[in-house]
């Protein structure tokens, strides 16, 4: 279905990639945000908060914590809301066991993060890039996500929708790994008309009650969804839970539930995987990226060329899943891996799997606090294009 | 997908269009096909939850209207056990879910049933600002003085002296009076029985139902198990049988004064019954009045 109007800024706007993540949002259909002010994530909410009173049916509340706010959009979607909340690493530290409620209840709904240096305070408003591992596996258990990563405001907007359109397709919940130099640069961002953008509605059963079974699976592996008060009158629980939504505390149904919740992002992950590629063909030497590291990335690309090596640029928009498939088929190219992101190895790790030891992966990282000097990069190129045999 | 099927038999069979001769009369509003539940004998949950059909039936709200939002824990299971929409979420995390329900559709009547342990330590800062902002919700939570469901540990409502697994010589600390908790942080209707209780309790759910904005029940209930069996009070029947001694109904008394000590008699009652506009009541005057004309009010 087509965005609703009332909710798209459409027209050339200049602004900064949070405020753009707020527009993406309102123009998806999010309609609730929760959230707890964070640096450098704040001005998303600021901007929702002004908004939203103008906006048929939108709401916004500033809860007492990110626990709390974390799981409000919970019960904002399973009432019939779009919804998501915004924060950077501490906050997002503490929403990691709703991300596990909201993967275990099949809740779609979207975490933003936008990233600042870590490990703890760290770094309140200065970029990093490493929160990427624990966006994939910071709750407990066995789940799957998906997460995108935006290099440009314009980015923060387009892939806002995507991300809210992935979340109703699959039913999970979607991180939205900004960074706090998307977060705050501002450009053009054109916003296209209303009927010009696509939009995932919510796949709720059409099966009537007594006929529906709530966390049964549809071809996709995905089930369909009822909300609360139109007289189902079903149970949802983040205990391990039958077609029925009963908790069932058997190996059996653990293994049926669990595994289908991984399935259905690793089976469907051709499906969600995205990637933009630069001068790959040719190279011998592959700079793998995202998010604002890409926009340094591409500088030391043309650097190096000028060198007379040849590199490409491939820069992941979607990072989780991870594009395993075509990283293996560049590493049987022979092509050598250059993996830039600020911190110490997180996408890296990714990388050098799916390489299997056929090439070389160096990693361009360093712990955030500023993008990375693009110098640092292509001397990691030529290491890499050194060791290639 | 042949596994599938068979389960979705499975599924499908037990819990619709079950017919029977002796239709129980719990049977709409409970899922039989649940049964048996988990709680003990003679502990005060189930008694609690039947109090609540009651007074359902009593307000006719339909039931598809009603949500029943818990945490974890024994009192947690409720959510399970009633057939309503109902959702069993994070512990200590009920509230600010039932939170994002309510304000996403105004039209539910969204009931949080959940234990001490859960709502007030826990899921303490919640209570405080849900009772704050006069979110328009009712909160049943069942005080049994300790963390049963892991074996029984020290609360934050534990009376002093109390010995429990981790207080083995008896708890040294202070617990919450919560009525006068509820009271001093904004809620609207506060009440406290016991599970002797049966015609207060069901009479204060429907009144907290009734009424718009944050109200709160405090139901102290047996915990046969573990509570009464560690402080040597007997099973579930003795401790009511002491509760119809030594509990004084003072409707109506200061909050102040009616915090729980071990062996002393407790007070109970309808503490408070006051009027405050709710969130959204004051959300939509105050943003029609900032913003006049251009302000649709929010329903949902």
């Amino acid at each position: 279905m087509k965005a609703d109007p009332r909710g798209v800024l459409t027209g050339s706007h200049y602004l900064d990639g949070d405020h753009a993540c707020c527009e993406g949002a309102l123009t998806a259909g999010c309609r609730f945000i929760a959230g707890y002010p964070i640096t450098p994530s704040t001005e998303v909410v600021e901007r929702f908060a002004r908004r939203a009173p103008l906006i048929e049916g939108a709401l916004f509340i500033q809860m007492e914590d990110e626990l709390a706010a974390s799981i409000a959009i919970q019960g904002a979607v399973w009432a019939g809301k779009k919804a998501m909340t915004v924060t950077s690493g501490p906050g997002f530290s503490l929403m990691m066991e709703h991300i596990g409620l909201a993967a275990m209840t099949e809740t779609p709904c979207l975490f933003v993060d936008v990233q600042r240096g870590g490990p703890s305070t760290g770094l309140p408003t200065l970029p990093g890039q490493a929160d990427m591992m624990q966006a994939r596996w910071g709750s407990h258990g066995d789940y799957e996500i998906i997460a995108l990563s935006p290099n440009s405001p314009q980015e923060a907007f387009n892939l806002t929708i995507d991300a809210f359109n992935l979340s109703e397709q699959y039913r999970v919940p979607v991180m939205f790994m900004m960074d706090e130099s998307v977060g705050h640069m501002m450009e053009r961002v054109v916003i296209p008309p209303a009927d010009q953008i696509e939009i995932t509605p919510r796949r709720y059963t059409k099966l009537p009650p007594g006929k529906y079974l709530p966390f049964k699976p549809e071809p996709d592996l995905v089930p369909d969804m009822f909300k609360a008060g139109d007289g189902y009158r079903l149970h949802v629980t983040g205990l391990t839970h039958d077609f029925r939504g009963y908790p069932d505390m058997s190996a059996d149904i653990q293994e049926q539930l669990v595994h289908r919740l991984v399935d259905k992002i690793r089976v469907n992950a051709p499906k969600i995987w995205r990637y933009e590629e630069t001068s790959v063909e040719d190279a011998d030497v592959v700079i793998v990226t995202y998010g604002i590291t890409s926009r340094l990335a591409i500088d030391a690309l043309n650097i190096a060329r000028e060198k007379g090596i040849k590199v490409g640029m491939l820069r992941l928009i979607v990072v989780w899943p991870f594009p395993e498939r075509r990283i293996r088929e560049l590493a049987v190219q022979g092509k050598a891996m250059v993996v830039a992101e600020m911190n110490y190895g997180q996408m890296f790790y990714e990388v050098d799997r799916c390489a299997q030891g056929k090439v070389p992966v160096v990693l361009a990282g360093h712990g955030g606090g500023t993008v990375h000097r693009v110098e640092d990069i292509v001397e990691r190129i030529m290491e890499a294009y050194r060791c290639r045999s | 997908m042949s596994v599938l099927n068979e389960l979705e038999k499975a599924s499908l069979s037990p819990s619709v269009g079950q017919t029977s001769p002796e239709k129980h009369p719990m049977d709409d509003f409970m899922r039989m096909d649940r049964m048996p539940h988990i709680w003990c004998s003679t502990c005060g949950i189930g008694v609690s939850v039947n109090c609540f059909a009651k007074a359902l039936e009593k307000c006719k709200i339909p039931l598809d209207e009603v949500v029943v939002v818990s945490g974890i824990g024994c009192t947690g299971r409720v959510a399970g056990y009633v057939k309503v929409d109902s959702f069993h979420t994070t512990h200590g995390r009920a509230i600010p879910f039932a939170t994002g329900m309510k304000l996403a559709n105004p039209k539910l009547k969204v009931v949080v049933f959940s234990g001490d342990g859960d709502i007030i330590a826990i899921g303490g800062n919640h209570f405080l600002n849900a009772a704050r902002r006069n979110i328009d919700m009712t909160v049943i939570c069942i005080n049994n003085f300790n963390y049963a469901m892991t074996g029984g540990q020290l609360a934050s409502t534990t009376p002093e002296g109390s010995i429990l697994t981790t207080s083995p010589f008896g708890s040294h600390e202070e617990p919450f009076n919560l009525p006068f908790l509820a009271e001093s942080v904004g809620a609207v209707y506060v009440a406290r029985w016991t599970s002797l209780h049966i015609y207060n309790q069901t009479n204060s759910m429907v009144e907290a139902m009734r009424k718009p904005g944050f109200t709160f029940i405090e139901i102290l209930a047996p915990c046969p198990t573990i509570y009464e069996r560690q402080q040597k009070f007997g099973d579930g029947l003795d401790r009511l049988r002491w509760y119809c001694d030594n509990s004084e109904i003072r409707n109506g008394a200061n909050t102040r004064d009616v915090d729980i000590r071990l062996n002393a008699g407790v007070v109970v009652g309808k503490f408070v019954d006051k009027e405050r506009p709710t969130y959204l009541e004051s959300m939509n005057a105050h943003y029609k009045e900032k913003l006049g004309d251009r302000y649709k009010p929010y329903e949902g």
